[in-house]
């Protein structure tokens, strides 16, 4: 088992090279001075150009720039913000459990109501609640979830007023974040109000941005269940006389879940790309805005940075579904 | 009594090619001591009426029959709830392909102790004791061990006698063993089928041995019965059958037996139909 | 004996003249189990209809997607108060009606799909050929480098392509186009990796076929099936991708009728005028919905695996 881990990890490590030369290289090729842009309006003296560029090391040849760079980062030095002026990596540490709780809110949502409605749907296969669930499914993932959202917005906000338009919590409370999430947060504060707030704010945003997960889990358990459900294993279960839920509670999910757990794992992935759009229209302060405001900006130091850690996350995040996969499936923990 | 009796059973699928009869009519008995062979060819339905027997049929299928009953109780009518308490307790099925029988993300012992919990009242030491008792039973010597095993770490021949300690955990009276050896080695075969016998006589169960190998119904069956087509072809007695069979395809079956080949060439059955079509 | 030579006389069969084109007879299975799923059916009837509606897009839109009608700013569709035949759908907020930029946006979403969808496929096939028929360091190198470009958020390393090239919409989709790819090429490098173990690409060998016949021409036909379903799927994601772009700014620019970059501008004005986001969002919906639609009828009709009878 602690074999199979390391030998994923020596197998990540090119990969993760690979993409810092890429991060790297992205942003030496996007247009723009990086020093004029540093400099701002005020413009700077040619003299004073030439002193920046030195400093900053643009003098030396590309690859040693690319090595002082890895050296940064290894040392956990992800630069300063060109716009704020802040290190990246504080703003990042700022931003990222915004997303991270909105992430986890909308996988809740995805999986809580995909999973037992792919199993059902597997089920019943072929009755109307099969073709309803699997119809909105397919619509799910054929929407843009910019326009859902925005839908949501019109209808839920708009007309009902029954959530806000924008921002984690209302205006009115503010408090030092221990744990920068929300929810958590004003729990440890015991400010119930804030908590609901907190809620309030995170309900549209999180149906968006779980819309597409929840319609490819729900496709993704249905067409497991049934195959599991065709298998020789389960005509042994009935014959013992085991009554029907337990024969698809227990061993036909048990065997389905091992390839929902991996699409689950694939689709965190797809999270990431999701929230870029769910946080710029519901103005949620998170990783995903940060990284387009930054590319409109200009902000160089911040996409670099930025598509280095989002991709580390993403490797370590398939490395855990490899993992729990392992964990899972019998075939591969035990010999 | 008989143990189990049918009449007149037939069985439809709905395909979308319209309505298929896999069985048509059949009529068989099986007594408790008593080994039926019930053999024929691929697409002849004998595992589709014991399935039917059982209830573990799809919703596509449709069973209809004069008469189906075990002991006496009629279980065509009989409902879901009280099916189940009879199958995997008083009549037992084992199937095919023994390694995709067992179900890969449970242990063995699980897999045997679970029946044991659906149908019986034993605490969980004594299941698991039983377990061992059981897996000794079916010739699997390390049975402690084996408890925590997975089936992929087992052989074909093993998996077969997990899904024998399985049928047999609640001692039933009636095990239909469907194709038992048919996936196995040549040499594991035959330890599958004395074990099966053996387990027969001393619980004094009624065995029905689904195949279409002639020579696993020479060694083990009290009375044949031959099925082509979902329709009974004859019935005796395997003494019978073998030196005085009726039936020109029970005839045919018998003459394809390499042992009992003459000439040059084996026939084939569809031989002797153009012979008694022509 | 003379039994024996009855019976096989009579168990010759007979000759067949008019074999019907086994190419054809593909076809006709193909279809019958195409159109047995009622959905896909309907999909490529709609995904028919747009192709007609893209194609004939000027004679059919009611007015240029580029007229400005300055006193008809922000009209409703006809069906709410204050709104006017000659603009069906509305107008947006500088009077250019809606109907007619839906129609002519059309164009661009096809094209986009079709551009994308076939960039991709013939980089990515040919990318997965190279790796699963050579294997050695030519497949760790290439795989590799899919493995990159799948370790970034599809969305984010397309708006940093964009970044880089400029926005605008050719090179949106050059953008997505390279996103979309290794998808392609690990589908292709399965498939050849499966097949190329198999008896009759061991029979070509050894009858002297050359590396690039084998490639195209043996192997490469029989890994159709999996890479026609992801084509439909790429096909759909690129118009979601590149509408993604243009709401972002980075894709198709205004004033372009790309049902996505028709949605940016609207962003302001969804509460006073909430028909400007609905259309082009639908329009989009129903677009990819179709060509979903017929890539589930696709999938299930040509993997017999998963054939229901």
């Amino acid at each position: 088992m602690l074999n199979y881990i390391l030998r994923k990890l020596a197998y990540l490590v090119p990969t993760v090279i690979g993409i810092s030369i890429c991060a790297f290289a992205f942003v030496r090729l996007l247009p723009g001075d990086p020093i004029l842009a540093m400099a701002g309006e005020h413009g700077v003296s040619p003299e004073r150009y030439e002193i920046l560029k030195e400093q900053f090391g643009y003098n030396a040849p590309i690859w040693q720039q690319y090595l002082q760079y890895l050296g940064n980062v290894l040392t956990g030095n992800f630069g300063v913000s060109l716009s704020t002026k802040r290190p990246v990596w504080n703003e990042f540490m700022a931003l990222f459990p915004a997303t991270l709780e909105l992430a986890f809110f909308a996988m809740m949502f995805a999986v809580i109501v995909g999973i037992p409605a792919g199993i059902f749907s597997a089920i019943k296969r072929g009755s109307w609640f099969d073709q309803i669930t699997m119809g909105i499914a397919l619509t799910g993932y054929s929407m843009p979830i910019f326009w859902w959202g925005l839908l949501l917005i019109i209808f839920f906000s708009g007309t009902l007023g029954w959530t806000p338009v924008s921002g984690r919590i209302a205006l009115n409370f503010f408090f030092k974040p221990i744990t920068g999430f929300m929810t958590v947060d004003s729990l440890l504060y015991g400010n119930w109000p804030a908590f609901v707030s907190a809620l309030r704010h995170l309900i549209l945003p999180a149906i968006v941005l779980g819309t597409i997960p929840l319609a490819v889990i729900a496709r993704q358990t249905r067409s497991a269940m049934l195959e599991v459900l065709g298998e020789d294993y389960i005509r042994t279960a009935r014959a013992k006389g085991l009554p029907p839920a337990r024969v698809t509670n227990v061993h036909a999910l048990r065997n389905a879940l091992i390839p929902v757990v991996t699409t689950i794992g694939l689709q965190v992935g797809m999270l990431m790309a999701g929230a870029i759009l769910t946080e710029t229209i519901f103005s949620w302060p998170g990783v995903g805005k940060w990284m387009i405001d930054s590319i409109s900006k200009r902000d160089y130091v911040v996409v670099q940075s930025g598509l280095l850690l989002i991709a580390l996350i993403v490797m370590a995040v398939n490395l855990l579904v490899d993992v729990l996969y392992a964990v899972i499936n019998p075939r591969i923990r035990v010999r | 009594m008989a143990l189990l009796e049918i009449e007149n059973l037939s069985v439809g699928f709905d395909t979308s090619a319209g309505l298929f009869m896999a069985v048509q009519g059949i009529d068989m008995s099986v007594d408790s001591r008593e080994v039926l062979a019930i053999v024929g060819e691929s697409g002849s339905g004998k595992s589709v009426a014991m399935l039917a027997v059982m209830g573990l049929l799809p919703n596509t299928a449709t069973v209809t029959a004069d008469r189906m009953t075990f002991e006496g109780r009629d279980l065509l009518n009989m409902s879901g709830s009280d099916r189940r308490k009879i199958i995997g307790k008083d009549i037992a099925m084992i199937f095919q392909e023994p390694v995709a029988s067992l179900n890969p993300c449970f242990t063995v012992g699980f897999q045997i102790t679970e029946t044991l919990r659906q149908h019986t009242n034993l605490g969980k030491k004594q299941r698991r004791e039983r377990a061992i008792e059981l897996l000794h039973l079916v010739g699997i010597n390390d049975a402690a061990e084996r408890l925590g095993a997975y089936p992929h770490q087992m052989s074909g021949g093993q998996c077969q006698r997990v899904m024998i300690a399985i049928a047999i955990a609640c001692n039933p009276k009636l095990l239909i063993a469907d194709e038992p050896t048919t996936a196995l080695d040549v040499t594991i075969q035959k330890q599958i089928l004395d074990l099966l016998i053996k387990l027969q006589e001393r619980h004094g169960m009624g065995l029905i041995m689904i195949t279409h190998d002639m020579g696993v119904v020479a060694e083990t069956a009290d009375r044949v019965v031959v099925q082509y087509k979902g329709r009974k072809m004859e019935e005796a007695d395997v003494l019978t059958l073998f030196e005085n069979p009726k039936s020109a395809y029970t005839r045919a079956l018998l003459s394809a037996l390499p042992e009992n080949a003459t000439g040059d060439r084996l026939p084939t059955v569809s031989d002797f139909h153009m012979e008694g079509s022509a | 004996m003379t039994e024996t030579a009855t019976t096989s006389a009579a168990k010759a069969p007979p000759t067949k003249t008019n074999q019907p084109n086994p190419r054809w007879a593909g076809l006709a299975e193909f279809w019958h189990y195409f159109s047995m799923n009622k959905g896909a059916v309907l999909g490529l009837v709609v995904f028919i209809l747009l192709v007609l509606v893209a194609i004939f897009a000027p004679l059919i839109a009611p007015h240029s997607p580029d007229q400005q009608y300055r006193d008809a700013i922000l009209v409703p569709p006809v069906w709410q108060d204050g709104g006017n035949p000659a603009f069906l759908l509305g107008t947006d907020p500088v009077g250019r009606d809606i109907l007619s930029r839906l129609i002519h946006g059309a164009r661009y979403s096809l094209f986009i799909g079709f551009f994308v969808v076939t960039g991709a496929l013939v980089v990515g096939v040919t990318l997965g050929v190279l790796a699963g028929y050579f294997r050695g360091w030519v497949d760790v190198v290439i795989m590799r480098v899919m493995d990159i470009i799948l370790a970034f958020p599809s969305l984010l390393l397309a708006l940093v392509l964009v970044a880089i090239l400029g926005p605008g919409l050719f090179n949106a989709m050059i953008a997505i186009a390279l996103v979309l790819q290794p998808h392609f090429a690990r589908l292709t490098r399965a498939a050849v990796m499966a097949e190329s173990n198999r008896e009759y690409v061991t029979a070509s060998r050894v009858s002297g076929a050359g590396h690039f016949r084998l490639m195209m021409r043996t192997i490469l036909p029989n890994c159709l099936a999996p890479l026609i379903v992801q084509a439909t799927l790429s096909f759909s994601n690129a118009i979601l991708e590149a509408a993604a772009l243009g709401f972002l700014g980075m894709g198709a620019q205004p004033p372009t009728p790309e049902w996505g970059t028709m949605l940016a501008s609207a962003r302001e004005f969804i509460m006073r005028a909430p028909w400007v986001v609905t259309f082009p969002g639908l329009a989009i919906l129903i677009t990819v919905l179709a060509i979903n639609l017929v890539g589930d009828g696709l999938r299930d009709a040509l993997d017999p695996k998963l054939k229901r009878s």
